[in-house]
């Protein structure tokens, strides 16, 4: 590749439009009325001087920012493609998921399944979307950061004429003995903090240059955030369990190798009445109940290793009270109240009556989750609970279960009394009485049910936090610096009498203006004007003029 | 030489940031499956009771082929199956074949009455908190591992069985 | 307290109304091009509208603290209080942007929208209404209060976008510009319509209480203070002298919703045609004279330096904060929530904005146009995400 040579003596990169170093304009088909465009200083970007292989034209397509923006804007419709129905993700349903689907949002929905949309997040082809976002970010920010770097570095002092008159802010001014007065400027510059050079009587202040570095600091920040959500998916980074935990029970926290324990002593759930305040009561009034609190009570442990199936022995690290809000924390480890089932069956108790006289020969209880078989109530009388089907139902007219929790219980009675030596048989399932033997002279009689509340708890250990709080922190920092500082130069120069004044700045050409007319106040030094504004100055004129004639 | 050198330098580059696209894909995409515990590999240790209280550890019963079965009363094809490895465990329990029926958690009372109703006699045990089912990451009931006498998992079978398949299994085990 | 409170809300909005005659006599008295740093000296009348711009400011951060007293928690929590919070950031994203650049024609246009905003923010219940367990956290004021913060610099950002397009889209421009110009002006329009339309129901009391079958095939009620156009599924109307819904829904799309948007249109499209009858002139025309005066590049450096100066801020309350809260009170920091989607959607737009502004030079016009689109994100994100597509940020 060639270089080119700079009338000033500087050998540019092949493909720079304005000379890094005196700023003479190298590119022939730039219009030379029109203002500078000074995007990236003019610098050559080196995707586009070498395209030769494959891997160049790879290099080069992501190098592009238009490939980047297309990528973002493809991104957003597809994001916005997702919300229009709810995710799979997001759902709480019994039925399977493509049934959903068709049953709730008809043919529309049935298309949207289809098409995958139900996990849109999650699909290889969204995935792939934003990795070559992230492969834009690398390569475009490699690309432009290193000529941009070499530009600002090789920049000298004094400019080519051409190319301070093309800036936005400039003015020119037949001065003789300007000594004194650029002395004062030079000292109000250093006054503003800007940093001054001076090469035979021109000057170069500059201020901010590092606001330029901002989008690359940004960009390294989001591949860091990348990285880490990338690296969820490596073993031992990640870990997402539900626990369901009843009452009173005591369990391994899934996800931590059985070593940890958790006792379940108390769920709560709280709702706001008139205590909380007079100012809720009128919300109150239009919603009815809204909850307070959810909380679970708990003992955390920490248990001897032990093997599947294996109770260890445990040793009590704390109590917590699991709320929205305040998980428990421990280890890598965090644990979330996020749901609950309240009031499920966990004992019944009946009694043994006499259907004739109602009288009654005492009470059982039966434990759901333990049944005992035999249930003894003195006097000669005592029930036998032949069988118990936690979930029960009829097929081919056997009674049997579904599933093994109880949600629907039904138990077979043999009530074995003084009078009936060989026992009556009663099959009781909620709400209906079976008597298969013939008619009983004795009956079990539903006299209570305990309940019991479940607290479903979320744990979760997640080690890629850490990696995506330093990305977004240095995605932060690096758009803070891009966008609230920015990059001023004020060019001075002498020629042959006439002194050249430009400024710029990559935004707040406004504030800049003024700054500069401050700085030059008072002096022979001509205010820069802004070329944009006389422009339109003059269109408005033309305007007007035209209106009148 | 420079020239050279970019090339290189950009190959690598890429190079990485495929790498990189391509294992986040490939984890994506693979990382709903459960984990079952694998052919050829050594059967997860565990230690469960049966219905007396008695301990029954996999490991102490190195030497003999294990036939792991895991099932609920309320599985259909479980039903099935049981009467034919009670059949089969008379005819290899003395040479060297053990049965081990898991039971997914059900009261006592509901396996007692099932066990006798089917007059089981091999060992059941009761995985209460569902760890054992988790270690081998099974689903649905019923399911069969195989397991040979120095304890690597021969087969998995995620069906309901035959007797002959039973059968069949039961020499593949043996010692 | 609750009272006070709404009073200092009120009486801001009056602060408001009388700036704008102010703004609007500032830039009949200007003299030369606004947007030049070497004549930036206010006029008088532009001095006042400033003053009372102030004190509408103070009225309405008076509002807020009351109410956070009274309430005891950040008045951010539901429809009501994050609009009104908007409207407030709004205004301090004006005063803020107005200290940097003096634009009396940035106040003139930007304080009518915040009146809208405030207005259209009163239509919903007003109640104050105690926190549901997961809004419980010191980053509801945190991260709610950002968000809105970074959304109404954005904001600004608007503003300045659609006085530059009212400025350089003139009779001369191609139809198609003149169009979407004029459906800008149209969508502010169908706002208006829609609170003067709620304004006068529910000064009539307008109620009617229908019975309807909703998709689970469960009988409930539904009562409507908009006359039905559009009636829920299998509806009944129990409220006798009421009229009857022309067209009836399907259970899953929430009729009374669509209902409310569609009188928004029809009083929109009435307060549109009325004021292009009366005036004869397109209405971004009517709007011209005001804009005359103002410099074209300046308006595009206002407008863009809000998008410099929201844009972090939005990433910072409405992703980091966000995220940060998501992770502990809903287990993980993103759960592809609609209203999560929709901040990076945002997020993503003006990611692009910048791109095209640096890179490909869309500057002025375009830029002017992305300004206004990302706008009707936020708002489509305030509104729409919220009442329509809910997900777990529901509120009201």
């Amino acid at each position: 590749m060639e270089k080119v040579k700079c009338e000033c003596g500087h050998i540019n990169p092949h493909g720079t439009i304005l000379c890094e170093a005196c700023g003479k304009i190298l590119d022939e088909k730039m219009n030379q009325n029109e203002l500078l465009d000074m995007r990236y200083e003019g610098s050559a970007r080196r995707s586009q001087t070498y395209n030769k292989t494959i891997i160049d034209k790879v290099w080069n397509f992501f190098s592009s920012v238009k490939v980047g923006v297309t990528l973002i804007v493809v991104t957003l419709i597809a994001s916005i493609i997702g919300t229009v129905l709810p995710q799979e993700g997001n759902l709480s349903i019994q039925i399977p998921v493509n049934q959903y689907y068709e049953e709730r949002y008809g043919w529309f929905g049935k298309i949207y399944y289809t098409l995958g949309f139900h996990d849109l997040y999650g699909s290889w082809w969204y995935l792939l979307l934003i990795a070559s976002i992230g492969v834009s970010l690398v390569i475009c920010s490699l690309d432009r950061v290193i000529p941009l770097y070499k530009a600002l570095k090789n920049q000298k002092v004094t400019r080519n004429s051409g190319f301070l008159k093309r800036q936005r802010l400039y003015s020119e001014k037949q001065i003789d003995n300007t000594v004194g007065d650029i002395e004062i400027v030079k000292e109000r510059l250093t006054k503003k903090r800007y940093n001054v050079m001076e090469e035979n009587g021109n000057l170069l202040a500059e201020k901010g240059r590092f606001s330029r570095w901002g989008p690359y600091i940004n960009h390294i920040g989001l591949i860091i955030f990348l990285i880490g959500a990338m690296l969820r998916f490596a073993p031992g980074f990640y870990v997402n369990e539900a626990l369901w935990i009843k009452e009173g029970d005591t369990l391994a926290i899934p996800g931590t190798n059985k070593e940890y324990y958790l006792t379940n002593h108390q769920f709560i759930l709280e709702l706001y009445d008139e205590s909380d305040g007079e100012v809720y009561k009128e919300a109150l009034n239009q919603k009815g109940g809204v909850v307070k609190n959810y909380q679970s009570n708990i003992t955390l442990y920490k248990a001897e290793e032990s093997l599947p199936g294996e109770k260890p022995k445990l040793h009590k690290l704390e109590d917590y009270q699991i709320q929205v809000n305040k998980p428990l924390k421990f280890d890598q480890y965090a644990i979330y109240q996020s749901s609950y089932r309240l009031n499920e069956i966990a004992k019944m108790t009946f009694s043994l009556t006499d259907k004739e006289s109602g009288q009654t020969f005492g009470d059982i209880t039966i434990d759901l989750t333990n049944p005992e078989e035999n249930y003894d109530l003195g006097n000669g009388y005592h029930v036998e609970l032949m069988s118990y089907f936690p979930d029960f139902q009829i097929v081919d007219g056997e009674p049997s279960t579904k599933s093994s929790k109880p949600v629907n219980p039904a138990f077979a009675f043999k009530m074995v009394t003084p009078d009936k030596p060989q026992g009556e048989v009663s099959f009781a399932a909620i709400q209906q009485t079976i008597e298969p033997m013939g008619e009983n002279k004795y009956k079990m009689t539903f006299k209570s049910v305990d309940t019991v509340n479940y607290s479903g708890l979320t744990v979760r250990k997640d080690l890629t936090l850490p990696i995506i709080a330093l990305g977004g922190v240095i995605f932060l920092i690096g758009v803070a610096q891009g966008s609230f500082w920015y990059h001023r130069r004020i060019w001075l120069k002498q020629e042959n009498g006439v002194i050249l004044l430009a400024g710029h700045t990559n935004k707040n050409w406004y504030g800049f203006a003024k700054e500069i007319e401050t700085i030059v106040h008072g002096t022979k030094i001509p205010v820069p004007v802004d070329q944009t504004l006389l422009k339109e100055k003059k269109a408005m004129e033309g305007q007007g003029g035209k209106s009148v004639g | 030489m420079k020239k050279k050198r970019r090339l290189a330098l950009r190959t690598i580059i890429l190079t990485v940031l495929l790498a990189a696209i391509f294992y986040t894909l490939y984890a994506n995409l693979t990382k709903d499956t459960r984990k079952t515990a694998a052919v050829g590999e050594e059967a997860p240790d565990f230690v469960l009771k049966d219905l007396e209280g008695n301990e029954h550890r996999l490991s102490d019963y190195r030497g003999k082929g294990v036939f792991l079965n895991f099932w609920g009363t309320w599985c259909k094809p479980c039903k099935t199956e049981m009467p034919y490895m009670e059949n089969q465990y008379q005819q290899y329990k003395d040479q060297g074949v053990e049965i081990i029926a898991v039971n997914a958690g059900e009261t006592n009372l509901a396996i007692e009455t099932f066990a006798k109703q089917y007059q089981l006699s091999f060992p059941i045990v009761v995985d209460h908190t569902g760890e054992v089912q988790k270690a081998y990451g099974i689903y649905p009931l019923p399911a069969t591992f195989l397991i040979s006498p120095d304890g690597k998992i021969v087969d998995y079978i995620e069906q309901s069985l035959t007797e002959d398949m039973i059968k069949n299994y039961m020499e593949r085990i043996k010692p | 307290m609750v009272e006070l409170s709404g009073n200092l809300l009120f009486a801001a909005f009056v602060f408001y109304l009388v700036a704008i005659l102010f703004f609007g006599g500032a830039i009949r008295q200007k003299k030369g091009l606004e947007g030049s740093p070497y004549q930036n000296k206010p006029v008088r009348s532009g001095k006042i509208a400033m003053t009372l711009t102030i004190l509408g400011f103070i009225s309405q951060l008076g509002y807020f603290i009351t109410r956070w007293i009274a309430a005891g928690h950040a008045p951010v929590s539901n429809m009501f209080e994050f609009i009104t919070f908007f409207s407030i950031m709004m205004v301090g994203a004006f005063i803020i942007i107005y200290s940097i650049y003096r634009s009396t024609v940035l106040g003139l246009f930007t304080l009518p929208i915040v009146l809208i905003i405030i207005a259209y923010g009163s239509m919903f219940t007003k109640d104050v209404t105690p926190l549901i367990p997961a809004l419980q956290s010191y980053w509801l004021p945190i991260h709610v209060m950002t968000t809105a913060a970074g959304q109404a610099i954005l904001s600004i950002s608007f503003i300045a976008g659609l006085i530059y397009l009212i400025k350089t889209i003139d009779a001369s421009a191609p139809p198609k510009k003149q169009f979407f110009l004029e459906m800008i002006l149209y969508c502010i329009n169908a706002v208006i319509g829609f609170i003067m339309i709620k304004l006068v129901f529910s000064i009539m009391n307008y109620q009617a209480v229908f019975e309807w079958v909703d998709k689970e095939g469960n009988t409930s009620t539904l009562k409507y203070t908009l006359p039905a156009i559009l009636g829920p599924n299998e509806w009944n109307l129990l409220t006798a002298g009421r009229m009857e819904p022309i067209l009836e829904m399907p259970a899953i799309l929430e009729a009374q919703k669509f209902n409310t948007v569609i009188w928004s249109f029809i009083a929109g499209t009435v307060l549109y045609i009325l004021i292009r009858l009366i005036t004869r002139k397109k209405a971004a025309r009517l709007f011209h004279p005001f804009v005359k005066k103002i410099n074209a590049d300046f308006l595009d450096e206002i407008s863009y330096r809000s998008v410099l100066i929201g844009f972090p801020v939005f990433t910072l309350g409405g992703l980091v904060f966000a995220m940060i809260w998501a992770q502990i009170a809903w287990t993980r920091f993103w759960a592809w929530d609609p209203k999560e989607v929709w901040a990076l959607i945002t997020w993503l737009f003006y990611a692009a904005f910048l791109h095209l502004r640096l890179s490909k030079g869309w500057h002025g016009e375009k830029s002017a146009w992305l300004a206004v689109i990302g706008f009707g994100i936020i708002m489509f994100n305030l509104v729409f995400v919220n009442l329509i597509i809910a997900g777990l940020h529901a509120y009201v």
